[in-house]
């Protein structure tokens, strides 16, 4: 009699996440995925560089310092993204005003013209800074674009099956999406072509807890179909440092702020 | 300090058999300099060369034969930063050294929320592509059409730039205590129309100028306002100085000058249809000819830009402008000008075209820009493709290309001077 409440406690203690993951709902899974690899504090900032190798083997390098801050969680943001090398591309400055409902506003400034110019692109599937990695990756897909479908739950991970709801705007038929249970951070995708083939994976090769945020802090995109990978390195992130509002504005293009010092 | 004293077909050489060389030698200065002295140097040395389309017996034929270093200092002072950017280039066309100092100034805010910028800089604003309204600031037309990096098209002026960030609006003052003249075409280098003589000239009539050289007395004032609101970008501008190339003639000494000039002016530019769109105007008050009726100095005008530019196609984007320059007074203009003189006309409109494509990992670009102007039935266009072999080498290769059906127009006047040109350029 006294041994049946422990046995149950103990039953739920063991059982109760499990079940309990079970019965969430998809759309919660991807709102906390999203939030965790987007959305990580109010603000905050992380320097990084990239080696992209292309096909032939020839190696690029990027390095760069992020600076995000969060308008409304899950929603708009405000990114500023300062370029260090290559050095054709020193000290020049991209900044991103992000929508859910609209385009991006994306400006580049050019310091050796002092010019302040206004990126037509709103292709969000195009190459970031020459890599393999999108411009999305970065920036984040808004959940509302995809179907998101749970295909495979084990005790460590959800595995999501995501088709686009707007096929023709995208370069992919669909992915999938390996959701860690601990940190909800996608860990790996796998995108599909409209033949059905693999072409392109993301992984999270190293996740670190920063401040108390599961922080990706290496990944990388491999591209299956033409050869060639890009990784992405993290590294001095930090977290809620009371980034400004008026930090994301054409005055700091001009005027880089103290807190891209390295 | 311009200096024949070595061939600079000699030192060009030099500079690029060196270029190897030294770069191991360099990264340990730069370390040196940045572990030691918190100091980033930068840089990169560059050989250049182009040559005419046609033959001409009044210029080279080379257009562009160049060696050029360009060193890149910063360093954080206090909560400022201080730059030093200077070039030393190799002309093997002019035959002659030259040195120049492209940026020397110190930035900081003395408050928070006032931004300075003392010394030598370079000023931009407005939202033209390649056309300029109420961006009155000093440029390099020869540098733009032999075939220089784009950077090459703003000379940096000597001023003192201040910004306000604290009301409504976003201020910004620019104070040029001695006013920075644009380079023009001359003849020199490049053939023009000389009005005069009614003919093209070279290098057998190179114009002569007046510079305005009364320090804090020939001084240029400039002031935008203007606010980012949800996503749309208004400015208003407002410049007080001198018509940045020489648009008088002093008949007595046959020499340029620089008459005095207002400019009143506004703009927008937000997201449209998929795309940027923007509008500029302006108002040219052309002070030393208020009535227009003096031959000799360049008539008042309206100004104004409508532009859009979209991406096409993954990587391609597509840029679309119409410029329009209206001649005030112009039955003064057309009453004052002797007679059998070409005559301008009131209106003369201007498309751009621009289209850029990435291509392999966006490491190649491929780019043209043509000005195409129906009234004066005149054209320019550059065509350009530059590839980033590595992450510290480049090679570029383009064209400037005039055509046109007067001699006396905008474009047709340079006609003889199209040209084609091939860049390398090593970054450290």
């Amino acid at each position: 009699m006294n041994i049946m409440p422990t046995a149950v406690i103990a039953a739920l203690l063991l059982f109760w996440p499990a079940t309990s993951a079970t019965a969430m709902e998809v759309a919660e899974i991807v709102e906390r995925a999203n939030k965790a690899s987007y959305y990580a504090g109010d603000d905050g900032r992380t320097e990084v560089r990239m080696l992209i190798t292309d096909a032939q083997g020839r190696e690029r390098e990027r390095q760069f310092v992020i600076l995000r801050k969060n308008i409304e969680v899950g929603g708009r943001q405000l990114f500023y993204v300062y370029f260090e090398r290559p050095l054709d591309v020193r000290r020049m400055v991209f900044m991103v005003h992000k929508y859910l409902d609209r385009d991006d506003d994306r400006w580049l400034f050019l310091p050796d013209l002092d010019l302040v110019r206004r990126i037509a692109a709103s292709d969000k599937r195009s190459s970031f800074a020459g890599s393999h990695f999108l411009y999305e990756d970065v920036s984040g897909r808004a959940p509302v674009e995809d179907s998101h479908q749970l295909i495979e739950e084990s005790a460590d991970y959800y595995l999501l099956d995501i088709t686009p709801n707007d096929p023709g705007s995208v370069e992919f038929s669909r992915y999938t999406a390996r959701i860690d249970k601990s940190s909800f951070l996608p860990v790996y995708m796998e995108y599909f072509d409209r033949q059905g083939q693999k072409y392109r994976t993301v992984e999270a090769l190293a996740v670190e807890e920063i401040q108390g945020f599961p922080t990706v802090i290496k990944s990388r995109v491999r591209d299956l179909a033409g050869g060639g990978e890009t990784l992405m390195e993290f590294s001095n992130i930090s977290y809620n440092i009371g980034l400004d509002e008026s930090l994301f504005t054409e005055r700091f293009l001009r005027r880089p702020p103290r807190e891209i010092r390295r | 300090m311009n200096q024949s004293v070595i061939r600079p077909a000699t030192l060009l050489s030099l500079l690029l058999l060196l270029t190897p060389l030294p770069a191991a030698a360099l990264e340990q200065v730069q370390d040196y300099l940045y572990n030691r002295h918190d100091t980033e140097l930068h840089g990169f040395i560059e050989g250049r060369g182009g040559v005419r389309v046609n033959r001409k017996e009044d210029q080279k034929d080379i257009s562009i034969g160049e060696a050029r270093l360009q060193l890149d200092l910063s360093r954080w002072l206090g909560d400022g930063e201080l730059r030093l950017k200077g070039d030393l280039l190799a002309d093997g066309v002019e035959e002659k050294l030259d040195a120049e100092l492209r940026e020397f100034n110190y930035s900081f805010s003395p408050y928070q929320s006032v931004d300075l910028r003392l010394g030598r800089q370079v000023l931009t604003w407005g939202t033209g592509d390649l056309l300029f309204i109420n961006d009155t600031f000093a440029k390099d037309w020869e540098s733009f059409f032999i075939g220089r990096d784009d950077e090459y098209l703003k000379l940096a002026s000597d001023a003192i730039r201040a910004g306000i960030f604290s009301g409504p609006v976003d201020i910004d003052l620019i104070y040029v205590p001695l006013v920075t003249h644009s380079r023009y075409i001359d003849g020199s280098r490049l053939s023009y129309w000389h009005g005069p003589e009614g003919r093209i000239a070279g290098r057998d009539l190179v114009m002569a100028d007046h510079e305005r050289n009364r320090m804090f007395r020939d001084s240029e004032y400039a002031l935008r306002l203007s606010r980012n609101l949800d996503g749309t970008e208004y400015a208003l501008y407002g410049y007080y100085g001198f018509w940045s190339t020489p648009e008088g003639l002093d008949p007595a000494t046959m020499k340029l000058f620089y008459p005095r000039l207002a400019v009143y002016g506004a703009s927008l530019r937000r997201a449209l249809g998929g795309g940027i769109s923007n509008l500029e105007v302006g108002y040219y008050d052309s002070r030393d000819d208020r009535n227009g009726d003096n031959p000799m100095v360049r008539n008042s005008e309206l100004r104004l830009l409508i532009g859009h530019e979209r991406e096409l196609a993954r990587d391609f984007t597509g840029g679309l402008q119409y410029y329009l320059e209206r001649k005030l007074d112009y039955d003064n203009y057309r009453a004052s000008q002797p007679a059998g003189a070409p005559l301008a006309d009131e209106n003369r409109h201007l498309l751009t075209l621009r289209l850029t494509k990435l291509l392999l990992q966006q490491n190649l670009q491929l780019s043209l820009f043509i000005y195409w102007s129906p009234s004066d039935q005149d054209a320019h266009l550059r065509p350009k493709a530059h590839y980033k072999i590595n992450d510290r080498l480049a090679v570029e290769g383009g064209a400037n290309i005039f055509t046109g059906r007067h001699d006396h127009t905008f474009w047709g006047q340079f006609e003889d001077n199209s040209n084609i040109f091939l860049g390398l350029r090593q970054s450290f």
